[in-house]
């Protein structure tokens, strides 16, 4: 297969531009005419329904949850980036499209990033005008943070709750359309295959989750704005529901599946506690501002953080960094953090965590300038902890939070399937080997709110007066029958272990040999162990109850099953890439100081798995990326 | 540690339902709440019993997905505290706890412990929202807010849409949920000029699904986010208004 980006002529500044004077338009009396499913409601899903509503295409929604509003970009904290300027330090777009290039260790398609740092000031006004309450100064305008990867402060923020205010102002609008009539919205439907048609996808198929129902959805269009896969490795920061079973299927069907081994571990996560944990919680980036992060000097430290003196404590990443300090890209402090637990350094009672300590800022502003900026932050590590870090450091440790791999996508964000588009996190998009802190809520809104509703219109423009195909077709037939088929096989297995069991299972293989650093022994023993359990789980697992219910292990079970074979592609991915990017780090493949080592040579390019079946091999096709506007370097932040 | 725990089963919504005994053991004291009920299911299905339906999602008390009545409070004893943030050391060794669904005419019960609260939706699909086509926005920094106006707006902001308000509410009243996004959007200078439309329509759609606020402020008490019932105030104030100058719309 050839991969054609469709990334247009010109100059970077020029490309979207030139390309939406290009594209095809829908007469706005014909754009009802033209069916679009949008399955999935957080920033990208509910931005993208809503300004699709707005424009007059006839827009069905399907999300899995009780509510749009619950979808997990709710919980994102920190905040969103836009090359504003507001606090006239230098930043611009090209700054932006800069840092997010670098930031992604020279991963990401140039056009696409430069296009989401042009349409960032936009989303950011448009936030504003829907009543988002972003926080502002006293003469009522705007504030900004900084965050890291960046040496300007362009982080826009409401408290710790930036991706709930966000996702309710995109929910609201779609609501909006829900009451004009435009869209229509169906709750706790999930989606469980692509239907496809002549090489082009025609619809879903999707199950009630109250009553089992298995539904038929037929459209011009689908769009899947599902989010990510962190949730592979059972612990992560993601919402528990939180699974890659849409996009996973859509590859099944032939969608190339890119970069899989993109997945960004955040360095400001609560240590797991115990071994019913069920979740790890974030904490937001945006702490590294005033926080300092530090481990004793010494190992195997008993000590209370305040019997430690300054001089015995090891302030590493203000050491190791000193032009980012706390504030380099996530996926360098991970590591960092990794490297002083694996050195015996790390504290807590499991001596799996590393101090965040805001000692120093609460001398410095006062404890209610510290309330003010992450008071929300500070009462959930209260809650899960019991400790008050007002008083005693915090104690974090990273944990898998974003996958910046996902379905490949052109620039008009279209798949490998002709009429099939994926947008926010479930692409594999624009933030190459690791995305910076504040761009993913940046990138989901870009996707929805600015570049879906001008691209879709060209796929679409020249099939006016097409039918959509009908659900009693044999291509819905067919795959409602296999839907039907999967569900009936899980039921049947009757065996002695929980989906539960299983999937930590997976996760611990994952984290051990597919998360922070990997090797190429740990990930042939990940695949060969993978397969194996996966065998296990189709002989022993126990999904209880019947599918005509609400049933919430028969939910998950169909989960589990695809995170398998996503969990080996995972592997696979990071076996073939032989060299250090981002948030991948190959062993073998390093400085003599430990910092990754890129082989710009053999892997400047985006590497999409096809597949060909079960068990077998997948194949490879390869997307080379040209560097013509930033000088493609070894990342520094020292 | 070992509990007992009271919860109520019913298989559907138009079964009856009942409370079930169940022991739960090697709970660890880190567990939060949700987890303890995790570790019951898993217990509970390595004897091929079926689980105990409980929605959540975020577990970390912002999707606002998770919501039960515990000992008879909405999310149990922790104070501003949404049920998947309570944490077992709020327990202790051989406590028994009861464990019901949101009691509200609102929010029909589903399943076990879960109940259906698209009312809410409706409720925000009616007014909800300041009307702002995408691509229309002027420059953010062209509507200046005032800082303690944008905080309070904010703080109604805050709300995450559980439904512990009306469950607490011995009215089963919305007034909290209603009243915190009309006075986040009403007294932002973007919501003016839908205001009194708005008022009038988030109520009329309310009073549809919810029964009459009385003021007994129990809402309040059971938000997790803290929450005022000065909302409410915002809400009585421009509905009133809303209908003394006629000037509801369409």
């Amino acid at each position: 297969m050839q991969l054609d980006a469709k990334v247009p002529e010109g100059p970077v500044e020029e490309k979207w531009d030139n390309h939406r004077f290009n594209l095809k338009l829908v007469n706005p009396n014909n754009k009802r005419r033209f069916s679009i499913l949008v399955v999935g409601t957080g920033l990208a899903g509910a931005s993208a329904a809503a300004s699709l509503g707005e424009l007059g295409y006839d827009v069905t929604v399907l999300t899995y949850h009780d509510s749009p509003r619950r979808a997990h970009s709710i919980a994102a904290q920190g905040g969103i980036n836009a090359a504003k300027n507001y606090r006239n330090d230098g930043d611009s777009i090209y700054r932006l499209f800069h840092d997010t290039v670098k930031g992604g260790d020279y991963r990401s398609r140039e056009a696409n990033v430069y296009r989401l740092a042009q349409v960032s000031n936009a989303i950011i006004d448009q936030a504003t005008a829907q009543g988002v309450p972003f926080a502002r100064e006293y003469g009522g305008l705007l504030d900004n943070r900084s965050f890291g990867g960046a040496q300007v402060s362009r982080t826009f923020y409401a408290r710790g709750q930036t991706g709930q205010q966000l996702l309710l102002g995109a929910y609201q609008a779609m609501m909006r359309q829900v009451h004009a009539g435009t869209v229509s919205l169906h709750n706790r439907i999930e989606v469980l295959d692509v239907v496809i048609h002549d090489g082009r996808a025609r619809g879903v198929i999707a199950r009630d989750l109250l009553t089992g129902e298995i539904l038929r959805y037929s459209a011009h269009a689908v769009v899947l704005a599902t989010g990510g896969y962190s949730n592979a490795f059972f612990l992560s920061t993601n919402a528990k529901m939180c699974n890659a079973t849409a996009i996973w299927r859509a590859h099944r069907k032939g969608a190339l599946m890119a970069n899989p081994c993109f997945t960004q571990i955040h360095p400001t996560c609560l240590p797991q506690s115990d071994e019913t944990q069920s979740k790890l919680t974030l904490m937001s980036e945006s702490l590294r501002n005033d926080g300092r992060v530090w481990v004793p000097q010494s190992h195997d430290e008993d000590r209370h953080p305040d019997d430690i003196p300054e001089s015995e404590r090891d302030y590493y990443l203000e050491r190791m960094y000193p032009a980012f300090g706390n504030l380099v890209p996530r996926d360098i402090a991970s590591r960092a953090a990794k490297r002083m637990i694996d050195e015996n350094r790390g504290v807590g009672p499991l001596k799996n965590g590393v101090y965040l300590d805001f000692a120093d800022a609460i001398a410095r502003l006062g404890t209610d300038r510290v309330a003010e900026r992450y008071g929300n932050l500070f009462d959930i590590y209260q809650r899960i902890t019991g400790e008050d870090p007002y008083k005693v450091p915090m104690r974090i440790y990273p944990a898998p939070h974003y996958t910046m791999g996902g379905l490949w996508v052109d620039y008009n964000l279209e798949t490998t399937i002709p009429s099939l588009y994926a947008i926010g996190e479930a692409n594999f998009s624009d933030h190459g080997a690791n995305r910076l802190g504040a761009s993913a809520l940046m990138q989901g809104l870009a996707d929805g709110y600015f570049v879906l509703p001008y691209t879709i219109g060209d796929g679409l423009a020249p099939r006016l007066g097409e039918q959509p195909l009908p659900t009693d077709h044999e291509a819905f037939e067919e795959a409602a029958a296999q839907v039907r088929g999967r569900i009936e096989g899980l039921l049947a297995v009757n065996g002695s272990r929980t989906v539960d069991w299983f999937h930590r299972q997976l996760g611990r293989i994952l984290w051990d040999h597919c998360g922070m650093s990997r090797n190429q022994p740990g990930l042939e023993k990940a695949i060969t162990e993978i397969k194996a359990l996966r065998e296990e789980f189709y002989t022993d697992v126990n999904v209880t109850g019947q599918n005509e219910d609400y049933n919430q292990a028969l939910e998950k079970a169909g989960r589990v099953q695809d995170f398998f074979e996503l969990g080996e592609l995972m592997c696979r991915d990071a076996l073939y890439r032989e060299e250090s990017c981002g948030g991948h780090f190959r062993e073998e493949h390093q400085t003599d100081d430990g910092e990754a080592l890129r082989d710009d040579d053999r892997f400047a390019h985006v590497a999409a798995w096809g597949w060909n079946g079960h068990g077998e091999e997948p194949s490879l096709t390869v997307e080379p990326l040209q560097f013509e506007h930033v000088t493609i370097a070894t990342r520094s932040y020292k | 540690m070992d509990l007992t725990l009271r919860i109520w089963r019913q298989p559907h919504h138009d079964a009856p339902g009942d409370f079930v005994r169940y022991q739960v053991t090697d709970v660890p004291r880190e567990a939060s709440f949700l987890e303890m009920l995790d570790l019951l299911n898993e217990q509970l299905m390595a004897r091929n019993e079926e689980p105990v339906v409980f929605e959540s999602d975020c577990r970390e008390g912002i999707c606002g997905t998770c919501g039960v009545m515990i000992d008879g409070r909405p999310h149990g004893p922790w104070q501003n505290t949404a049920t998947c943030q309570l944490h077992m050391r709020a327990y202790r060794d051989g406590d028994e706890i009861t464990v019901e669904p949101w009691r509200a005419a609102g929010f029909p019960v589903i399943k076990d412990l879960a109940v259906d609260r698209s009312a809410f939706d409706r409720i925000i699909e009616a007014g909800g929202y300041i009307s702002t086509p995408t691509g229309a926005a002027p420059d953010a920094n062209m509507i200046p807010v005032d800082k303690a106006t944008a905080d309070r707006a904010f703080e109604a902001a805050a709300c995450i849409g559980c439904g512990a308000c009306v469950a607490a509410c011995p009215n089963g009243a919305a007034q909290l949920f209603a009243g915190a996004k009309v006075a986040q959007l009403n007294m932002l200078p973007q919501g003016q000029p839908e205001r009194y439309q708005r008022a009038t329509e988030v109520v009329d759609t309310m009073e549809a699904f919810f029964g009459s606020c009385t003021n007994h402020g129990e809402c309040q008490a059971a938000c997790p986010k803290d929450i005022s019932v000065d909302v409410i105030a915002w809400l009585n104030r421009d509905y009133r208004k809303a209908k003394l100058s006629g000037a509801r719309a369409s």
